[in-house]
């Protein structure tokens, strides 16, 4: 490894493992002293370093974490009073203070800074940016990058989002067992929007969106690990994501667009990951429990199969039928018109699409409507492309509109 | 927009006499219509399919045995759409598929609680 690289590198998987183990000793309404205690750790690492890099870099972060942990308890009275009462059960005196950074310790401690973090009270963006900064070690810039916003904004969200936490008094600990489904709830959703945000969104820095979608896989399979949150909808998620994630190959083009689906070079799916993704669906039939997430993998499943066949639309339009019912989604709605053409015939999908008018000033819409038309009426589907194009939002979905209709007069 | 309950009867003896490939066939029209009704975001409630045998309770305590209405129009299910009025609803249930075999469907307006 580069030494140049050694370090963001080591920035990503290490500050999310002291933050979170430092945080669940001192309590969440001090977190951010272990963030400044892994920041400064970070900060002493960059400047000795470059003159003698340590045999072994990532310990010697953490006998450094261990250390100014250790004497801000010492030299900070007023916070040694007030946390004290709590890390006294763990270790009688400051200095015989035990920080435990083992591989265990390290895992519990993610996992409940995840229930921490992701919590109803506080806006979903809101819990994916404190589980991109907390978690995964991100840095306010990236996640500014995968935001497409700024700085500022970025920072302001997470520390209403921290004060908020605060408030609600929120504890680092495993829920209750009977509690646990409930939350696994929230925390499920914030997982799929993270790597929905990494997955779906377009421009911006692919190799960063695909690390969003690498962190919300790691994540989730931190939960599939643990005994208690190896549930079926957690392994449902997990399903979904691989099959996804198999497609990451083969839907971003050198230039870094997106090739849709029916363009894909299927050759270029990953194997390996849709037989994983095969596996955990299978796991997660265990019980009677069919969350939203069963049927999403589904379908993710059906879109796995290369051949074209009957058998396979006539099923994932079904199963976009019982995703409807459970929950209205306007995606959901337009794929399950879309899947409607491929198994019934286009006459029959255009018929429900026209229906459809909520969507009226939604650009996928329009393209929609285009493809169903395309080869049926020419003008309507002209008609309907040129909408879109003017309904769409970024260059990137607009070149793509744009190359549709000039497909039109070939 | 508001709630319609939509009721679906149709002659109970269609039902009993279906073999498993012919239920699986019966049961696409009605997913395809309501996956389209959700489509549409309309589908406020998914409603459920009710047995065919049951009972009436009467004032005067005697319990009757179902089908307790004449067995062609007997209680076959229901789910409750939104529509902007009546006539909305009324048109919205034009595509249930009770009514290809020779079933009905009444729509009535949810009156919400005061």
């Amino acid at each position: 490894m580069q030494n140049d690289q050694l370090l963001p590198n080591l920035y990503r998987t290490e500050y999310r493992k002291i933050v979170a183990v430092l945080a669940r000793l001192f309590g969440f309404e001090h977190i951010q002293i272990a963030e400044d205690i892994a920041g400064d750790t970070f900060l002493l690492a960059t400047e000795t370093w470059a003159k003698k890099l340590p045999e072994n870099p990532a310990a010697w972060l953490y006998i450094v974490a261990k250390n100014k942990a250790k004497d801000h308890l010492k030299h900070n009275a007023i916070f040694t009073q007030r946390v004290s009462p709590a890390i006294q059960h763990e270790s009688s005196q400051v200095n015989e203070l035990e920080i435990d950074l083992s591989e265990e310790n390290i895992n519990d401690s993610q996992l409940q800074m995840m229930f921490a973090i992701c919590q109803p009270v506080i806006p979903a963006e809101a819990q994916i940016g404190l589980a991109l900064r907390i978690l995964c070690g991100f840095g306010i810039d990236e996640i500014a990058d995968a935001f497409l916003s700024n700085k500022e904004t970025i920072n302001k969200r997470l520390f209403r989002a921290k004060e908020k936490l605060r408030e609600e008094q929120v504890k680092i600990e495993f829920p209750d067992a009977n509690e646990i489904n409930k939350r696994l709830e929230t925390v499920l959703l914030t997982l799929y929007l993270l790597f929905n945000e990494g997955y779906y969104s377009s421009g911006g820095n692919i190799n960063l969106r695909r690390d969003l979608c690498l962190e919300a896989m790691r994540l989730n399979h931190l939960l599939v690990t643990n005994k208690a949150t190896d549930l079926p909808a957690v392994n449902a998620l997990f399903a979904l994501m691989c099959f996804h994630a198999s497609r990451f190959d083969a839907r971003i083009d050198k230039d870094g667009e997106i090739i849709i689906y029916d363009e894909q070079d299927t050759a270029l799916w990953n194997e390996e990951l849709i037989s994983r993704g095969t596996n955990y669906l299978i796991r997660s039939s265990r019980g009677e429990q069919l969350s939203r997430y069963h049927i999403e993998a589904a379908i993710a499943f059906w879109h796995t199969k290369k051949e074209d066949s009957a058998e396979k639309w006539e099923n994932i339009l079904q199963l976009y039928n019982k995703l409807l019912i459970l929950e209205y989604s306007p995606m959901a709605a337009l794929n399950r018109t879309y899947a409607l053409g491929k198994a019934d015939g286009k006459e029959k999908a255009i018929v429900e699409a026209e229906k459809l008018t909520q969507l009226a000033d939604n650009h996928l819409y329009h393209s929609l409507l285009g493809y169903l038309y395309t080869g049926i009426d020419k003008a309507t589907a002209l008609r309907h492309l040129q909408l879109a194009f003017k309904l769409a939002k970024n260059k990137e979905e607009k070149n793509r509109i744009a190359k549709n209709i000039k497909a039109l007069d070939k | 927009m508001n709630d319609f309950l939509l009721i679906f009867r149709r002659d109970a003896n269609f039902d009993m006499q279906l073999t498993p490939a012919q239920m699986q066939e019966v049961t696409k029209p009605w997913q395809d219509w309501m996956g389209g009704l959700a489509a549409q975001n309309k589908l406020a409630n998914s409603g459920a399919r009710l047995a065919v045998d049951g009972k009436v309770v009467k004032s005067d305590g005697v319990i009757t045995n179902g089908p307790y209405v004449e067995v062609k129009e007997a209680l076959g299910g229901f789910i409750i759409i939104r529509a902007a009025s009546l006539e909305e609803a009324a048109e919205l249930s034009k595509g249930c598929p009770i009514l290809a075999t020779g079933g009905n469907v009444e729509v009535r307006q949810i009156v919400p609680m005061q």
